[in-house]
């Protein structure tokens, strides 16, 4: 497959003799003593990459990385030193300004830290701006932005200032802007950064959600292991302008490339902090009330499950049953789910830590029911955990 | 010793650089002598003038009490002000006062924000005319009065042109200085989904400059109306030519009189430019 943008040997040298900067580099000379030397400040330092085509390809780095600098090269908003970046296999840097504005204008958006909203615009025209300036007539560019504002979930605020709005729902109309012009590939700079924990999951959430359905290929900087732990296909690590690492986001906790990587990874001891809340999932259940064997074989085939939990109207938990004993049930004929049902359940409560559900789980043939006063309320399954320690996955969806 | 320096040939040169100017470019200064001034002078004798000056009045009134957010103040202190004015004998003073002081702001509206803007895009530019600026506006306003005489003989003209001079630079300086303050992520968003120069700053760069352009806008208005009053040094008809001819009689009573009526005026005005500024932000 060709990638959809191709970064090679890309290098930004602030200051007014970035040449000489750039042998010094070649001699093996640090950031800070270029600096010292020469007074130019190096950016980004010979990287090269590839970002497939619907991936999300996460860029991590402390501040002063050249994280911000490396992804405005990939739209020219700076203008590279040296190196190239292509874009479907077309060379940025030989394009005149008219292409350049071409590709910003079909190919790639951007969404900024700060948001970057144009406060004297209400939220539509805030969204209209890209096809607005492409010329696009009123009529379509309306319905178009309408459509990118309901997409994250603002159809209902389209009059409003940004002023108006909270940090959540102002970058969401800063996504929805980006969205408008239907690119390919969304350049996000610490988009979230300036959210609060609990927003900047849920946007998280629904990143991931709207690349699930429009298969945007998405680079997104951070410089928040977890967040790039979370929504990351692949993750670059980058110090001092260079690329330290790249890889998977299992490939980055297990083998971090070098001391750096390691320090960045050390603090994040995923076990500690992560409870069964975390990474429950909702669960499928049969109704002792109203259900037999019958209907539950019938459930388990359907979900493609080899148990399943029992609870009653209230929710409240009275075990499981596994689709051999349900499948023999109905051949005899039995009508009574309480005749196969077994209370062997491995439960926990919503409280309890990652470590202790790793020791449970490990012994356990079904997955482990999280329960709270008697009440089931979402089950953990192996993979989860697994997924959770080594960064993804981690759900927040409401399993009440 | 200092003495024995030869006198630098200043005043010379610029003598000759005015009349050079004053020959070569007769063709412009012409027409502005002999049909800007006179059309001027029509415009406030026979037409405002002709305006009833209760009517006048009442319109300043309405726009008063809408423009500052249909607060009554401003409204009434405007019609207090202007009977005041017509009651001393003064109205057709303060048209001509008034006209010079609209003709001189809009065409340094309309000649400074391109100008800054221009200065805005480029550090050369800038460069070139910062002091450039504050050279025109440390220089006595009445200085301006000689060239522009010289070029315009006697009356609104000069007072106009040098009104203009004298009251372009806030225009210019707010200008370049509201554009250069777009926060850099505005330019940047704007510039990412592919802005031309041109939308960037018709769509991004000015309404977000509006505020501080307007403010100087404001200062431009307030220049220029204390450089027409100046301008009655060279004959410049209006409430300025009240004043001097009050001190030329040493008529205490008559000068503070028409000095109240440019008081008046001003605040007005002032007031004007102001709401609208905050009125649309
Ligand atoms: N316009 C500029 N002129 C000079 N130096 C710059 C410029 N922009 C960035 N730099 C320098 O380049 C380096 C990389 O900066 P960059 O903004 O890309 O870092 P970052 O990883 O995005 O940091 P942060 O997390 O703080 O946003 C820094 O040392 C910075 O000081
Ligand atoms: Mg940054």
């Amino acid at each position: 497959m060709v990638p959809i943008i191709k970064v090679e040997n890309l290098s930004k040298v602030f200051g007014k003799k970035p040449q000489v900067a750039l042998e010094l580099l070649d001699e093996g000379k640090s950031k800070d003593e270029i600096l010292e030397q020469t007074g130019n400040t190096v950016g980004v330092n010979r990287a090269t990459f590839d970002v497939e085509e619907g991936e999300i390809f996460v860029i991590m780095g402390l501040s002063g990385s050249g994280k911000s600098t490396l992804v405005r090269l990939l739209n020219r908003l700076i203008e590279p030193t040296e190196g190239s970046v292509y874009i479907n296999e077309q060379n940025l840097a030989k394009m005149d300004k008219k292409e350049l504005r071409q590709i910003r204008r079909e190919k790639m958006s951007m969404v900024f830290q700060k948001f970057a909203l144009f406060p004297f615009r209400t939220v539509l025209e805030n969204a209209e701006y890209g096809l607005e300036i492409q010329g696009i007539d009123k009529e379509q560019r309306k319905e178009k932005a309408e459509k990118a504002l309901e997409l994250v979930g603002l159809g209902g605020y389209i009059n409003q200032l940004p002023a108006q709005l909270s940090g959540g729902m102002q970058q969401r109309v800063g996504l929805a802007r980006a969205l408008a012009n239907d690119p390919e590939v969304l350049l996000m700079d610490e988009a979230f950064s300036a959210l609060d924990p609990l927003i900047r999951k849920e946007m998280q959430d629904e990143l991931l959600d709207l690349q699930d359905r429009m298969k945007k290929t998405i680079i997104f900087i951070t410089h928040d292991l977890d967040e790039a732990l979370r929504i990351g296909d692949r993750i670059a690590l980058m110090k001092d302008g260079s690329i330290v690492q790249i890889g998977s986001p299992e490939d980055i906790l297990v083998n971090p490339a070098n001391e750096y990587v390691e320090k960045f990874v050390e603090d994040v001891d995923r076990s500690k902090v992560l409870t069964a809340e975390n990474i429950m999932k909702r669960p499928e259940t049969i109704n002792i009330e109203k259900h037999g064997p019958r209907v539950a074989l019938e459930r388990m085939k359907e979900e493609g499950l080899s148990s399943m939990y029992v609870v009653d109207r209230q929710r409240k938990l009275h075990g499981y049953v596994t689709a051999d004993d349900a499948s023999a049930a109905v051949k005899k004929d039995t009508k009574d789910l309480n005749e196969i049902l077994r209370t062997d359940v491995p439960t926990v409560t919503p409280t309890t830590t990652m470590t202790e559900i790793f020791n449970i789980i490990y012994n356990s043939p079904v997955p482990v029911a999280v329960v709270d006063d008697g009440t089931l309320k979402g089950i953990i399954v192996r993979g989860a955990v697994i997924a959770a320690l080594a960064g993804s996955e981690v759900n927040t969806e409401d399993v009440g | 010793m200092l003495d024995k320096l030869p006198k630098l040939e200043v005043a010379q040169p610029v003598r000759d650089l005015t009349d050079w100017i004053k020959e070569k470019f007769e063709f412009i200064f012409n027409p502005i002598k002999d049909d800007f001034g006179p059309f001027l002078e029509k415009l406030s004798e026979e037409w405002l003038a002709a305006i009833p000056a209760w009517l006048f009045i009442l319109i300043v009134a309405v726009l008063a009490f809408f423009v500052s957010g249909k607060k009554f103040g401003f409204a009434i202190f405007s019609v207090l002000g202007l009977v005041f004015i017509y009651n001393q004998g003064q109205w057709v003073e303060l048209m001509f006062t008034f006209v010079l002081v609209i003709a001189a702001s809009f065409l340094a509206i309309i000649i400074g924000i391109p100008i800054g803007i221009l200065m805005s895009k480029s550090k050369v530019i800038q460069s070139i005319l910062t002091p450039v600026l504050d050279f025109m506006q440390t220089m006595p306003a009445f200085v301006y009065l000689i060239p522009t005489a010289a070029f315009f003989a006697i009356g609104m003209p000069p007072g106009v042109f040098a009104a203009l001079i004298f009251a372009a630079p806030p225009t210019i300086r707010l200008t370049n200085l509201g554009i250069r303050q777009v926060s850099k992520e505005l330019v940047e968003a704007s510039e990412a989904f592919g802005s031309t120069g041109l939308q960037k700053l018709i769509k991004v760069e000015l309404p977000m400059a509006k505020s501080t352009i307007m403010a100087g806008i404001n200062q431009t208005v307030m220049l220029s109306l204390s450089m027409v009053v100046v301008a009655s040094m060279i004959g410049a008809p209006g409430l300025g030519r009240e004043v001097i001819r009050a001190l030329q009689r040493a008529d205490v009573g008559a000068g503070f009189v028409a000095g109240l009526g440019i008081v008046i005026l001003a605040i007005i005005i002032d007031r004007f430019t102001q709401y609208m500024n905050k009125g649309k932000a």
